[in-house]
């Protein structure tokens, strides 16, 4: 598989891999990083928002 | 019976479909939905509830990233407001990518806006610091509905 990087289209086997996850309340992040001879080549990010945002709809009472 | 207290929750899903005007409104060409945006901004930048409206103060810049950010896609930028229970609630209709872009700088947030009417901010999430090189930034929606909908009216 062609990688697509700071160097051009490169073969997956010709770098080094690494891969991480971030999981907590607000995300779950996953990412994976191609290194070629310690130069970071590319980098992708995949994000799942789980907070979303809300309004509370309040009335007020005739006194 | 008895009388209930409440804001009725077809006002919450007409409220995101434009349909009361309690204050002064805009004028509208048709009753097509708005085009909608989402801006990525640096973790130094403030984006939060203040914000009104798209600002290119704090937003990220990289080769493959036009500034105004992406648009959201679909059918229809949104998916239709719907209601469970009284909580009325949308989320994007596809999930959000910037495909092939290098941002060094570290991002935190996402700016979703308006930009049919005026660029007018809708609402801004927040997520781990991340940079991207010569890669794709994909946000993925969560599920829509009353517990877990992008925007949720309670």
């Amino acid at each position: 598989m062609l990688i697509h990087t700071t160097k051009g289209e490169l073969p997956e086997e010709a770098l080094e891999k690494k891969e991480g996850v971030v999981d907590n309340e607000n995300e779950h992040t996953t990412w994976v990083e191609y290194w070629l001879g310690g130069e970071l080549v590319h980098r992708s990010a995949h994000v799942t928002l789980k907070k979303n945002v809300s309004l509370s709809g309040q009335t007020a009472k005739f006194e | 019976m008895a009388n209930t207290q409440a804001m009725c929750t077809s006002f919450k899903v007409e409220l995101l479909n434009g349909h009361h005007a309690l204050g002064t409104s805009v004028v509208r060409a048709g009753t097509t939905p708005d085009s909608f945006k989402a801006a990525l901004y640096l973790a130094s930048a403030t984006i939060n509830a203040a914000t009104t409206a798209y600002t290119a103060t704090g937003e990220v810049s990289g080769a493959g990233y036009s500034a105004g950010g992406v648009d959201l896609t679909g059918a229809t930028d949104w998916i239709a407001p719907a209601s469970s229970g009284t909580t009325v609630y949308s989320t994007p209709t596809a999930n959000i990518a910037y495909t092939t872009v290098t941002l060094a700088t570290a991002f935190d947030a996402v700016l979703i806006y308006n930009s049919t009417q005026g660029n007018k901010a809708v609402s801004v999430h927040t997520f781990g610091s991340q940079t991207i090189t010569a890669g794709t930034l994909t946000l993925t929606m969560p599920t829509n509905d009353a517990t877990t909908g992008l925007v949720r009216l309670a």
